[in-house]
């Protein structure tokens, strides 16, 4: 489904991603790990468009983003949800207008249509009845599952998650695992997930792909990812053990 | 020693230049993005939350400026004898310069800080990239109802700044150096035309139109952090007052 072939990114002098070479299947959840300035959000930013490669390419369906102009990249975007590491909701509107915002600007629904649509992607994510809260009033998990309802509104083929659990405590922390891990099954969504979580990595992705100082070290099955010798890897896994 | 001044001088030049590039581009964006349609529920929302609200201000402004503008020429025209001409001085003076550059300016501080401080919050808070993600464009979700809701509301606000302006220097010339009102009114209609205040507001076009985009410009362009959004509130107002006053001499030369 996304290909990227040899993609480098550079910021001024610093190369924050060295020719990474990593393909998505379609329907499969994919999670990026790494620590803190790996890269990763880096990657996730190239896989939305948010940025350009400085080389590589992009490929989307045979298309490389890349070389796409805004109106082809908005194109592509239309099949796209992200949930946001802070969730980002638009602050100066309700939760159902947040998500109600894509249908709005990208459909002719009407607005019982889209009122229907908002309770049922709300109901989905566990939240009933908050259409007419603001975000400030949401605590951060239910901005997180506001946030994926808002992505899921417009029914993409791929969701990029950044960080779905920065900042969770750990009850909440698999309540949004096990969301994803949902929706991927009733929507049957290709899943791109960024964290540095590797328990949350283990519990949902098919295959988990690992980022150190800029470069794709190592990607794998989840099972064969837990086997690999890589001292790198096996870093993130001992502070897992550890925290057991 | 010279050659340090010389670095320093330089990158200031560059830096200068790459943030005027900023705005060449962003207009650039801009016009492309109204050949798209216009979202007037928006743009009239942005009338109300930027120009409602500084009405006050504004009225305030030109109110004591009317007051002190017939305060300081009144004992001298009497002097003279030339007291018929103070209503089409007081009436010229704030039509054609202190109506919209001082309209201009209270916008600056007020509309261009809240555009930048509420763009920037947003981009920190990536909202803006929220909005790309979900294949809107920021410029034409965010910065032309702006920009347009500042076009009308600026010269709309002059108008209103430019009544209570005139109508404080009539009152401090009746009530105060003892002019009487036939003679203040008298002096107006016969010293002043209606391009007085038209070309006042056409300044005033100008003015919105500057304070949104830079308003803009510096909110998307703002580093993360709550201290640059500060520094981009700042630099806003500071860059606006300083066009507001470029572009006043200009449209003077141009339009009187």
């Amino acid at each position: 489904m996304i290909q990227l072939v040899d993609v480098c990114k550079s910021f001024e002098n610093k190369e924050a991603l060295k020719h990474i070479n990593l393909g998505i299947n379609e329907g499969e959840t994919l999670a990026i790990i790494g620590g803190s300035g790996s890269g990763k959000s880096t990657l996730l930013r190239l896989l939305i468009g948010l940025i350009r490669p400085t080389s590589g390419e992009i490929l989307v369906r045979g298309r490389d983003m890349a070389r796409m102009d805004e109106a082809q990249l908005d194109e592509l975007r239309l099949h796209m949800g992200m949930v946001f590491q802070y969730s980002a909701l638009f602050d100066s509107m309700s939760v159902g207008d947040n998500v109600a915002f894509g249908l709005r600007e990208h459909t002719n629904k009407s607005e019982a249509e889209i009122a229907r649509i908002v309770r049922e992607k709300l109901a989905l994510v566990g939240l009933e009845g908050v259409e007419q809260m603001m975000p400030n009033e949401l605590s951060g998990g239910m901005k997180k599952r506001v946030g994926l309802a808002r992505a899921i509104a417009i029914e993409p083929s791929i969701i990029f998650y950044d960080e779905p659990s920065s900042g969770l405590d750990p009850i909440m922390t698999e309540r949004i695992d096990e969301l994803i891990v949902s929706t991927r099954q009733r929507l049957g969504v290709t899943s791109v997930v960024v964290t540095h979580d590797m328990a949350s990595a283990c519990r949902i992705a098919d295959r988990i792909a690992m980022i150190y100082e800029g470069e794709l070290i190592a990607v794998d099955t989840t099972e064969n990812f837990k086997q690999l010798r890589d001292e790198r890897v096996q870093a993130f896994f001992h502070t897992l053990r550890t925290v057991k | 020693m010279l050659l340090r001044f010389l670095e320093a001088l330089g990158s200031y030049v560059l830096r200068r230049l790459e943030s005027l590039g900023g705005v060449v581009l962003l207009y650039a964006s801009i016009f492309r993005q109204l050949r798209g349609g216009l979202r007037w529920r928006s743009i009239i929302h942005q009338m109300s939350h930027l120009g409602v609200d500084s009405l006050n201000i504004v009225m305030l402004t030109l109110l004591f400026t009317g007051v002190v503008i017939t305060l300081q020429t009144a004992a001298k025209f009497i002097e003279f004898g030339a007291q018929g001409t103070i209503g089409g001085v007081v009436a010229i003076a704030i039509g054609r310069e202190l109506g919209p550059v001082l309209v201009g300016v209270v916008c600056a501080g007020r509309v261009g800080a809240a555009i930048t401080a509420e763009i920037a919050t947003m981009k920190v808070t990536e909202q803006i990239d929220a909005l790309r993600v979900m294949a809107v464009s920021p410029e034409s979700y965010l910065i032309v109802p702006r920009m347009l809701a500042c076009m009308l509301v600026v010269p709309v606000l002059t108008v209103f700044g430019d009544v209570v302006g005139v109508a404080g220097g009539w009152a401090t010339a009746v009530y105060y150096s003892g002019i009487s009102s036939y003679t203040f009114m008298n002096g107006l209609h016969m010293f002043t035309e209606v391009f007085d205040l038209t070309g006042g507001m056409i300044k005033a076009i100008f003015f919105g139109n500057a304070i949104a985009v830079l308003g803009c410009h510096y909110g998307l362009t703002c580093p993360a952090g709550a201290e640059g959004v500060g520094k981009a509130t700042t630099k806003t107002v500071v860059t606006s007052i300083i066009v507001i006053f470029i572009l006043n001499a200009v449209l003077t030369f141009i339009l009187f």
